[in-house]
C-alpha cells in the first residue's frame, strides 16, 4: 500500500509571441545568427534604461483574465540579483511583490474526474541569453539574442497530486496560451519550459513535506518522467529512513534521472528590491475592457459547446478543441452541413493521421472541410463504402481533389448490382466447391472467406451488405 | 580678448553679432585648458580634436542659444565614440556606442565638447579624491578639493575652461561642488531631465544638471536639457516653461521657508553669517521670510546611504569583466569577476556595494530597505508640508566652504555630511539650486541653497536671478 502523496507545484516560463524584446526595441526572433538580435539595452551597456513593451503587459493581462486571475491595477517590476554571464546587468527585471496577475484556476478532464488546479500567480519577466559551451575549447561563448525575451511566469500552488496530472496541466495550459496567441508553446524551442517543484508528505496529512525543485524540464514527456523518478528517489530516501533536503535539481534527459544542482545553503539570496527604472504599471478599466474583448472562445468553452449542442463525446470534444487551427476546420465542417459525430471520426482518424504522418499543419492542408463533406455524403449514401472511403481520403490529401471526382475517375463506386455481384459470387463459389462443402458440413465461420474473396475480386468495391444477403441464399 | 571669461549668454550675443567666430571662441577655450588644466585639472579626457571637428561640422549661425558654446560634460554622460569613464579603472577604457539624451540634445542646439569631466568614481564621493585617477584642484585655493562628485565639471567652469557644464547630482554632487567652486549648480526636478546615458549610480535619485557661471545661463541650459524621453521611463510627462521667462521678474511677496534643522551647532560660523545675510538680502528684495520645519531632517543621510547604496550595489553589477570594460582574467569564472571587480573598482566604491548588498540582504531588507523607503516618504512629506506655507526654501548649500584635498578622505563619515544639507532635496525629488553668496575669510566660496516645489524650477531661477543681480559674489574669479 502507498504510504505518500505527492505534492507538485509547477512554474511554467512561457515566452511571449510579441515581436520586440521586454525593455528594447530588438526582434525575438528563433535562430538567428548570435548576438545578431542585441542592443545596447538588452546587453546591459552603462547608463542605458529599460522601457516596458506595452504588447507584453497586454498579452499577460490577456493570459491572467483568460485564467480566471485578478489583474492587479497596480503592479511593478522588481530587480533580481545574481551574476551569470548569460545575465548582461548583473540582475534580472521580473516582478516579486506586485506581480501583474494573481490567482487564477486550470480545470483538468482526468480520467478518474475533474481536478482544479489553481494559480497563485502570473508575472512579466525578462529572459536570460544563453551560455555556449559546446564546440568550445577553454572557453565559453554568450549569446544574448534570447536576453530581454518576455517571459510570462506562471505559478501554481502546490495542488498537482501526480506525474499524469502534471503533463495535463501542461498541455492544458499550453493550449489556452497558444488560443490567446500569446505563445507558440514550442518546447522544443523553449517557448515554453517548466521547473516542478515536488515534495511528499503521508498520506493523510496536510503539511507539506520538503520539496526539491526540478529545472530544466522542455517536453511534456520529460514533465511525466522527471517527476516520476523524483517521486521514486524521495520515496527511497525516506524509506530508508532518511530526510529529503531542499535543494535545486536537474532533469538529465539521457540518463532520465534528476541530479543535485546545489541545495538551500548555496542558495542565491537575490536581493530582490523594486525596479527603480521604471514605474508601476497601471492597467486601467479601459485596458481590461480592451483585452477582454480580444479573447476568443477558449478550449473549456469549446468542449462544452461539442458535448451540449453536437453531442459529440468527451474525448472527441476534448481532442478536437485541443488546437485552435483543428477546432476551427471542425466547426467551418459542421457549420456547412457536416454530421458533428462523422466529422469527428474522420478527423481524428484519417485526418490527425495523415497530418501527423506528413507534418503538415492543418491550415497547409489540401483537404478542406468541403472535401470531407463531400466524402461523408458519398458514404451515407451508399455510394462507397467505409474502406474505400479510406482511400478516397488519402487521395484527397494527397492530390487537393474532391472525393467524387476521385471516385468517378477511379471507378470506385461501390458495385450494389445484384446481378453484376450474383456472378462474380456464383464464380467464386464454382472455384471453391471443396470449401463450399466445408461450409454445408457446419464450417460457418467460412462466410468471411467467400467474403473476402468478393472484396477481392471486385477490388473492395462490392457492397458488403449486398453480398452477405446473396452469400447467405446461394449457400442454402 | 579672453573669450573663455564669458558666460552663454555673452558668448552667444557675440556669435548672433558675428563679433567673434565658433573657432575663435573655442581656440580660446582650449588656450586657456592649455594654461591651466595641469594646475586644475578638471578633465579625465580633452576632447580637442573632437571640438574642432564639432566646430568644422556647424551649420551657419542658427539661433539657438548653446550654438558654438565649448562645454564640459561630467564623465558619467555617454558621448558616442568618446571615452566615457566614470572616473573608473573598470571603464577606463570604455567608448560608448551610443549618445546620452542630454549630450544628443546639446548637440542639436550645436554645443562644442571641450572634455569629459572628472568625477568621484561613479559618483560616489564629495571631492573627486575618488576618482580612480586623479584628484581635480579647487581653482580657488589648489591644496583644496573642488567638492564632488561633480568637481571635474564645477572646477572646470569656474576656472573657465569651459563656458558651462553638465554634471549629476544624487545627493548634492552637483550643488556641494558648485558651491565649493562659487558657481550655479541646478538639481532639477527628478523626471525633468531624461536620464538615458548618464551611467547609473542610485537611479531613484540621479538627476542631471547644469553647472554654470550665471543663474540665467542654469535657465538657458535647462531649456534645452528638459523634457520627457522615450527613452527614459523615469523622464515625466509635464510640460516645460521657458526658464528664462521668469529671470528678471521681482519677488516682492515670495514666501521664503528657513527650516530650523539647517543651522545647526557644529557649522562654520562664516557660513551661517553669509547665508543669514543672503536671506535678509532676500527679504530686502521684497521676500516674506517664514520659520519653517523639516522635522525629519536628520534621518535624511542614514536614509540616503541606504537608498543609494542598495541601487548603486544592483547597478554597478553590470561591470563584471565578461562584455565591456577591464577584466583581468583568472582561472575560472567566479575568479574572473572578482580579480576585475577587485581591480576595477576603488574603495568607496567598494564600501557602497557592501553596504547596498547587505541592506536588501534577505533578513535585513524589512529592517533597512524598507523602512529606509518610509522615511524617504516621511522626509517628502516635510518638503509638502512647507511648500503648501512657502514658494521656496533657502538654506547654506554645505556646512563648510571648501575642505582640504586629503582633509577627509579617510574619515568617509565626514565626508558623507558634507552633504548633508543638499541630500533631502533628492529623497523628496525637489529642484533646487546652489548659487555664490560670500567668501569666507580665506577667500573660499559660499553657497546658497534654494530649493523649490516638484517641477517648479521657474521660482528658484527667479529668486536666484534677483539674489544675483543684486550682489557682486559671482563675478568674483579666483586667480590661476
Amino acid at each position: 500500500m502507498k504510504k505518500y502523496e505527492a505534492v507538485i507545484g509547477l512554474e511554467i516560463h512561457a515566452q511571449m509571441l510579441t515581436k520586440t524584446k521586454m525593455f528594447c526595441g530588438c526582434s525575438t526572433r528563433f535562430g538567428s545568427e548570435p548576438n545578431s538580435q542585441t542592443c545596447p539595452v538588452c546587453i546591459g551597456m552603462p547608463g542605458v534604461l529599460p522601457v516596458i513593451n506595452k504588447k507584453a503587459v497586454e498579452f499577460t493581462v490577456r493570459a491572467g483574465l483568460a485564467l480566471g486571475c485578478k489583474i492587479s491595477p497596480y503592479n511593478r517590476f522588481a530587480r533580481k540579483n545574481y551574476f551569470y554571464p548569460d545575465l548582461p546587468k548583473g540582475y534580472q527585471i521580473s516582478q516579486y511583490e506586485l506581480p501583474i496577475c494573481l490567482g487564477g484556476v486550470v480545470v483538468l478532464n482526468m480520467e478518474n474526474g475533474q481536478s482544479t488546479i489553481e494559480l497563485t500567480r502570473i508575472h512579466m519577466e525578462e529572459d536570460a541569453g544563453k551560455n555556449i559551451h559546446e564546440g568550445m575549447k577553454d572557453f565559453s561563448c554568450v549569446d544574448l539574442n534570447r536576453a530581454g525575451v518576455p517571459l510570462m511566469e506562471i505559478v501554481t500552488e502546490p495542488q498537482i497530486r501526480s506525474p499524469k496530472e502534471a503533463s495535463a496541466f501542461m498541455k492544458k495550459l499550453r493550449s489556452v496560451l497558444r488560443y490567446l496567441e500569446v505563445c507558440d508553446g514550442n518546447m522544443e524551442e523553449g517557448s515554453l519550459r517548466c521547473d516542478a517543484n515536488v515534495s511528499l508528505r503521508p498520506i493523510g496529512s496536510s503539511e507539506l513535506g520538503v520539496k526539491a525543485e526540478i529545472k530544466n524540464i522542455n517536453s511534456f514527456r520529460f514533465v511525466e518522467k522527471a517527476i516520476e523518478y523524483e517521486i521514486w528517489r524521495q520515496e527511497e530516501v525516506l524509506k530508508e529512513g532518511g530526510r529529503v533536503i531542499q535543494e535545486t535539481r536537474l532533469y538529465n534527459t539521457s540518463t532520465g534521472t534528476t541530479e543535485s544542482m546545489r541545495s538551500k545553503e548555496e542558495a542565491h539570496d537575490y536581493r530582490y528590491f523594486p525596479e527603480p527604472d521604471l514605474v508601476p504599471i497601471v492597467v486601467s478599466d479601459t485596458m481590461l475592457k480592451e483585452v477582454k474583448a480580444t479573447i476568443v472562445e477558449l478550449p473549456d468553452e469549446k468542449v462544452g459547446r461539442y458535448v451540449n449542442s453536437f453531442g459529440l463525446p468527451l474525448y472527441d470534444a476534448e481532442l478536437l478543441s485541443q488546437e485552435k487551427s483543428i477546432a476551427h476546420w471542425f466547426e467551418d465542417a459542421v457549420n456547412k452541413g457536416g454530421n458533428p459525430k462523422a466529422v469527428s471520426n474522420w478527423m481524428m482518424g484519417e485526418l490527425m493521421r495523415l497530418l501527423n504522418e506528413t507534418s503538415t499543419r492543418i491550415e497547409d492542408c489540401k483537404v478542406t472541410p468541403e472535401h470531407l463533406i463531400g466524402l461523408i455524403k458519398l458514404v451515407d449514401s451508399g455510394a462507397i463504402n467505409v474502406k474505400i472511403g479510406k482511400t478516397v481520403f488519402e487521395e484527397m490529401f494527397n492530390s487537393g481533389e474532391q472525393a467524387e471526382k476521385i471516385v468517378k475517375s477511379k471507378g470506385l463506386l461501390q458495385i450494389s448490382n445484384e446481378g453484376e455481384l450474383d456472378s462474380v459470387i456464383d464464380g467464386i463459389l464454382k472455384q471453391y466447391s471443396s470449401e463450399v462443402e466445408r461450409f454445408k458440413a457446419g464450417e460457418v465461420k467460412l462466410t468471411g472467406f467467400f467474403v473476402g474473396e468478393v472484396m477481392k475480386q471486385t477490388k473492395g468495391k462490392a457492397n458488403p451488405k449486398l453480398v452477405n444477403e446473396i452469400l447467405k441464399k446461394k449457400l442454402v | 580678448m579672453e573669450y573663455f571669461k564669458l558666460n552663454i549668454k555673452e558668448a552667444n550675443a557675440l556669435l548672433q553679432n558675428k563679433d567673434i567666430t565658433v573657432k575663435e571662441l573655442t581656440e580660446s577655450v582650449f588656450q586657456r585648458i592649455e594654461v591651466v588644466e595641469k594646475t586644475v585639472n578638471a578633465f579625465v579626457t580633452v576632447t580637442t580634436d573632437k571640438a574642432f571637428e564639432m566646430v568644422e561640422e556647424l551649420p551657419p549661425y542658427q539661433s539657438s542659444n548653446l550654438f558654438g558654446i565649448p562645454m564640459a560634460i561630467k564623465d558619467n554622460m555617454c558621448t558616442r565614440g568618446i571615452k566615457t569613464t566614470c572616473s573608473s579603472k573598470i571603464l577606463a577604457n570604455f567608448i560608448p556606442p551610443y549618445e546620452s539624451t542630454v549630450t544628443d540634445k546639446l548637440m542639436k542646439s550645436g554645443y562644442i565638447l571641450t572634455g569629459k569631466a572628472n568625477m568621484d568614481e561613479f559618483a560616489m564621493g564629495s571631492s573627486t579624491e575618488n576618482s580612480g585617477f586623479f584628484t581635480t584642484k579647487n581653482p580657488w585655493d589648489t591644496e583644496r578639493a573642488p567638492g564632488g562628485s561633480s568637481g571635474g565639471s564645477a572646477a572646470a567652469v569656474c576656472a573657465d575652461e569651459c563656458i558651462a557644464a553638465l554634471g549629476s547630482d544624487t545627493g548634492g554632487s552637483i550643488r556641494q561642488p558648485a558651491s565649493f567652486c562659487g558657481v550655479v549648480g541646478l538639481k532639477p526636478t527628478y523626471g525633468r531631465v531624461s536620464r538615458f546615458g548618464l551611467v547609473a549610480f542610485a537611479s531613484s535619485l540621479d538627476q542631471i544638471g547644469p553647472i554654470t557661471k550665471t543663474v540665467e545661463d542654469s535657465a538657458i541650459l535647462l531649456n534645452l536639457i528638459s523634457g520627457h524621453d522615450p527613452l527614459d521611463s523615469t523622464s515625466a510627462t509635464v510640460n516645460v516653461p521657458d526658464f528664462t521667462s521668469c529671470i528678471g521678474k521681482d519677488i516682492k511677496g515670495l514666501r521664503v521657508g528657513i527650516p530650523s534643522e539647517y543651522f545647526i551647532d557644529g557649522m562654520d560660523s562664516q557660513v551661517e553669517q553669509s547665508v543669514k545675510a543672503a536671506i535678509s538680502h532676500i527679504e530686502s528684495l521684497g521676500a516674506q521670510i517664514v520659520e519653517i520645519s523639516l522635522p525629519h531632517t536628520g534621518y535624511a543621510v542614514a536614509t540616503y546611504y541606504i537608498l543609494a547604496t542598495s541601487e548603486a550595489s544592483s547597478n554597478l553589477a553590470r561591470f563584471d569583466g565578461i562584455k565591456y570594460g577591464l577584466r583581468v582574467p583568472a582561472d575560472d569564472l567566479i575568479d574572473t569577476y572578482m580579480t576585475s571587480r577587485a581591480a576595477g573598482f576603488g574603495t568607496e566604491v567598494k564600501r557602497r556595494i557592501m553596504l547596498g548588498t547587505y541592506a536588501l540582504s534577505s533578513g535585513y531588507y524589512d529592517a533597512y530597505y524598507k523602512k529606509a523607503q518610509q522615511v524617504r516618504t516621511l522626509i517628502k512629506h516635510d518638503f509638502d508640508r512647507s511648500f503648501e506655507k512657502v514658494d521656496i526654501i533657502a538654506t547654506p548649500t554645505a556646512p563648510t566652504t571648501a575642505f582640504k584635498i586629503g582633509e577627509k578622505v579617510n574619515d568617509p563619515l565626514q565626508m558623507y555630511l558634507s552633504d548633508i544639507f543638499t541630500i533631502s532635496v533628492n529623497l523628496a525629488g525637489v529642484p533646487a539650486i546652489s548659487l555664490p553668496c560670500g567668501f569666507d575669510q580665506k577667500g573660499l566660496p559660499i553657497g546658497l541653497q534654494l530649493i523649490g516645489k516638484a517641477f517648479d524650477e521657474e521660482t528658484i531661477l527667479k529668486a536666484a536671478y534677483a539674489y544675483e543681480a543684486s550682489t557682486p559674489h559671482h563675478t568674483r574669479r579666483p586667480t590661476l
